[in-house]
């Protein structure tokens, strides 16, 4: 008799992504899609999807969706959790959109401690545009608006968002994590699922920034992505827990 | 028959609010309307509602629009330099379909401007103040009472045609105090949108997704949506028209066309220029969008002169020409600046204009 053992989530769509080859959204999705089939969240989840690449996120999760204006998502989040009190309420943001046009937004959505979980894609560029400077963006990195390489001697160094957000008192769980090799997609799913799993059970702000790849845009093939993300953004975004409630 | 108290401008419209239902209010302070947020602190918490005060303007923005595509009644109040950015959200809110209520307790600009009454966001309310086709209703109450029963109005229209409306009502109906009579309702309105169940983002449970957006990459459904709410538009300006009239049921020397406190002025100035033999009627916009251009159309063919009395610098005017279609000369007189003419000052200035 044949057993399942691998299946499609339930809270992903059966559409299929629009994403470039190699990025690794897909995999960030469908994490967060495992993470609320296997906290049985589904039904009661609503996602905010962001202006960038993941702007049609919608279509590819079976979860309700609001869609937001560029880096308005916490707001949007805000308003529906404090008026929906009882529902799980995510927003998935890259890095342009979060850590950009809304870091007003983030910050202080953190602060006040809204029960939302963010999924916070950080790929150092700008997606969906074409390939501009990012607040993430890395150190002599070359963008369609820094084509001699980031000079952060002009724009300064990139920002670290969850170090960031950890200085707040308030949030109960910022962690940042990877995707580029298997390892760091289990241990990436443990800190996401954890973050659903604070949520659900009434705590405040949890944010999961995930390093990602941008292969189209940065000019390399999928498999030089990786290697790229290994050796250009570890050492500068560490991986790790940045604040639990444990601690508080 | 409900009970009469006498209350300021800003907490009346507090007040209806939750008379209305609403139970989800965000908010940043500006003057002149920071009362109705310090009024609501206090009250929402009472009857269970949401307060909360946002980082900016911009983010409450937002925060109407997930609370409203959550289906639940939402609304919040501001002044002109907020409205503006709000007008963001409200694009998206519009072009969304949600209800969402907005006051906007007008100061004068531009820029900072001050503190003072003025109606110099006629364009900005009316036109857009956001990008791309859309519209909002806007109301236009001349009274704390009318202010009251237009917050009830407003959620009404919101939820009928699924649009935002926008109240504008000058600093000077904000910061006055007058008796109202608040309505008692005999069962308490509903804190949901009637119909939500069909649309809101509240869960997928035993059903496919609902999904709240604005974006149309495909021309022929970013089209199709826009027609849409042209569709929408058209009812509402077929079904939303409201004004007030007085002594309009003869010819006319002079047809004063105003609204809001400019125009309980201009009815002090009428009775002075009946006294001096010139028959004057005045139209009152209480719907400055839909507007009621074929009622003035009407009145306009039976007057002498039509003068549109603003606090700004030209605004209605050009509804007001629109309207008369040059059937009577159209004059405009207004002050901006937080000024507010006189009784007299409008009857020199319309005596002036005759004279011309």
């Amino acid at each position: 008799m044949a057993v399942t053992v691998f299946k499609k989530p339930e809270a992903l769509s059966s559409a299929i992504t629009h994403y470039c080859p190699g990025c690794t959204h897909g995999i960030i999705h469908r994490l967060v899609a495992e993470s609320l089939d296997e906290l049985g969240l589904r039904e009661r989840t609503v996602g905010v999807a962001p202006v960038g690449c993941a702007v049609l996120a919608y279509n590819y999760f079976n979860v309700d969706f609001q869609e937001a204006a560029h880096g308005r998502a916490p707001a949007m989040a805000t308003g529906l959790k404090r008026t929906r009190p009882n529902l799980i309420v995510f927003t998935y943001q890259g890095d342009g959109d979060l850590a950009s046009i809304g870091t007003g937004e983030i910050l202080h959505a953190a602060n006040r401690g809204e029960k939302i979980t963010v999924v916070f894609v950080n790929n150092a560029i700008y997606g969906m545009t074409g390939g501009q400077l990012a607040p993430t963006t890395m150190p002599k990195q070359v963008t369609t608006t820094t084509p001699a390489g980031r000079d952060v001697s002009e724009v300064g160094m990139p920002m670290r968002v969850s170090e960031l957000l950890a200085t707040l008192r308030t949030p109960s769980y910022i962690a940042r994590v990877a995707v580029h090799r298997p390892r760091h997609v289990v241990e990436a799913k443990r800190c996401l699922k954890k973050a659903f799993a604070y949520q659900a059970a009434g705590r405040c702000f949890t944010l999961v920034e995930f390093l990602s790849t941008c292969p189209t845009n940065w000019g390399l093939t999928p498999t030089d992505s990786l290697h790229w993300l290994e050796r250009n953004m570890l050492d500068y975004y560490p991986l790790g827990e940045f604040k639990s409630p444990e601690e508080a | 028959m409900g009970k009469k108290v006498l209350m300021k401008g800003n907490e009346a419209i507090g007040e209806a609010a939750i008379l209305a239902g609403c139970r989800a209010y965000f908010c940043y302070p500006i003057t002149p309307q920071t009362e109705v947020a310090e009024y609501l602190a206090k009250r929402m918490p009472e009857v269970g509602g949401v307060f909360l005060q946002g980082e900016s303007e911009v983010a409450v923005g937002y925060m109407l629009f997930g609370a409203a595509a959550g289906g639940s009644k939402v609304f919040s109040t501001s002044s002109s330099p907020g409205i503006s950015l709000m007008s963001e959200a409200l694009s998206y809110i519009a072009c969304a379909e949600l209800p969402v209520v907005l006051v906007n307790v007008m100061r004068n600009g531009p820029g900072l401007g001050g503190i003072l009454p003025a109606q110099a966001d006629y364009h900005q309310a009316t036109r857009g103040g956001g990008h791309g086709d859309y519209k909002v209703i806007v109301l236009a109450p001349a009274t704390v009472q009318e202010a009251v029963d237009h917050m009830l109005l407003g959620f009404e229209l919101a939820e009928k045609h699924r649009n935002p409306v926008m109240l504008v009502a000058d600093g000077m109906i904000g910061q006055m105090m007058e008796p109202v009579e608040l309505p008692e309702a005999d069962t308490p309105r509903s804190p949901l949108t009637p119909g939500h169940e069909d649309w809101a983002t509240v869960g997928a449970r035993g059903r496919g997704q609902h999904l709240v957006k604005t974006l149309f990459l495909n021309p022929d459904a970013a089209f199709a949506h826009n027609q849409k709410l042209r569709a929408k538009y058209d009812r509402i300006e077929a079904e939303e028209v409201r004004y007030e009239e007085v002594g309009t049921d003869r010819d006319l020397d002079v047809l004063i066309v105003s609204f809001g406190t400019m125009a309980r002025i201009c009815k002090t100035s009428m009775a002075t220029l009946e006294e001096r033999g010139v028959r004057t009627g005045m139209m009152r916009p209480i719907s400055l969008y839909p507007f009621p251009y074929a009622r003035l159309r009407e009145l306009a063919a039976r007057a002498r002169l039509v003068v549109s009395v603003e606090l700004s610098m030209g605004q209605l005017v050009d509804d007001v020409r629109m309207g008369v279609e040059g059937k009577a000369p159209v004059r405009w007189y207004g002050k901006a600046g937080g000024l507010v003419p006189t009784p007299q000052e409008v009857v020199d200035a319309v005596t002036a204009m005759r004279r011309e």
